[in-house]
């Protein structure tokens, strides 16, 4: 369960962190707690299963990367096998089975386009796979990975 | 322009912050650095965008919105900065993007909405609806997470 300690300490976390030499004594501050404390919390909800990551978000755009979101329609006993050629390529990000007709999406992050279409050739050949679909985006309006706690 | 050393930082730094008093000048010693260098180019990618955000991301399942969907509107030009403000405002989605839209599919809006439970998702998605006048959208509820990684940036195979 998580103390009222814990979730402030969560949405604290969850905004950004000060690159200081001693960033979670700066944290501590915010709370009114000390490092030792906010270090040893922590350790206690990323070992517990809370927290994915603690660490940089990159703007993959930014850093030279293409991105595109894929949705492929995938015949119902190819998809486990699908599945797992899709989350073999190192730069598939995110791949989730969907309800309706295109039933798996994959995010997919390549240094450049001509590997994009490589994998998407490829991928669009595997037995099952009946639909591609490559949807880039054309604008990014919000990307804020937040929950809040009450 | 991102030289080797930007490189071997962001590659370095993906992994997560070590969770000690000092965690850079762990990271510095690794790559062989100054503590002060590490930092001074760290701030240098969030002032220009390559750095959104130190921080945490959360197992949303874990701490209660065990409910998402990707929710494809479609939206005619006119509403799209309406659209794309009522997405930023909703503490609900997380992400928002206009997409190509493809022959027989007609979206070219994307939101990842995230909730408690699955109802919530389609009330807050119908509500978004119903306060911008916009009827043709689809709940893509995802009913399996095949894989779920951060990206890692310049890896051994790439520099």
């Amino acid at each position: 369960m998580l103390s009222d300690f814990d979730k402030r300490l969560l949405n604290t976390i969850q905004s950004d962190i000060p690159l200081v030499a001693r960033p979670f004594a700066a944290v501590a501050e915010r709370l009114g707690a000390d490092e030792a404390t906010v270090i040893g919390r922590l350790e206690h909800l990323r070992d517990n299963g809370f927290i994915r990551r603690i660490g940089p978000f990159f703007d993959s755009a930014r850093l030279g990367y293409v991105s595109t979101l894929v949705a492929l329609a995938v015949e119902p006993e190819a998809m486990a096998a699908v599945a797992a050629a899709v989350n073999a390529y190192p730069g598939v990000t995110h791949n989730y089975e969907r309800e309706g007709g295109y039933n798996l999406w994959f995010a997919l992050l390549t240094p450049d386009m001509a590997s994009q279409e490589g994998i998407l050739a490829a991928v669009a050949r595997l037995p099952g796979v009946s639909g591609l679909m490559n949807l880039p985006a054309t604008s990014k309006f919000k990307v804020n990975v937040r929950f809040t706690l009450e | 322009m991102l030289d080797d050393l930007d490189k071997r930082i962001i590659a370095a730094m993906q992994d997560d912050l070590p969770l000690v008093p000092e965690p850079y000048k762990a990271v510095a010693e690794r790559l062989g650095i100054a503590e002060e260098v590490l930092l001074a180019r760290l701030a240098g990618y969030r002032a220009r965008g390559e750095l959104r955000r130190m921080g945490a991301v959360l197992r949303h399942r874990e701490v209660g919105y065990a409910a998402n969907a990707l929710c494809a509107w479609q939206v005619p030009a006119d509403k799209m900065a309406a659209a794309a403000a009522a997405m930023k405002a909703s503490a609900a989605v997380t992400h928002c993007y206009a997409r190509v839209p493809r022959p027989g599919w007609p979206y070219n809006f994307y939101i990842m909405l995230h909730g408690h439970t699955r109802e919530e998702c389609t009330r807050t998605a119908a509500a978004l609806a119903e306060g911008l006048g916009l009827g043709d959208f689809v709940m893509l509820f995802s009913t399996r997470e095949w894989k779920k990684t951060s990206m890692r940036y310049f890896g051994e195979d790439e520099v």
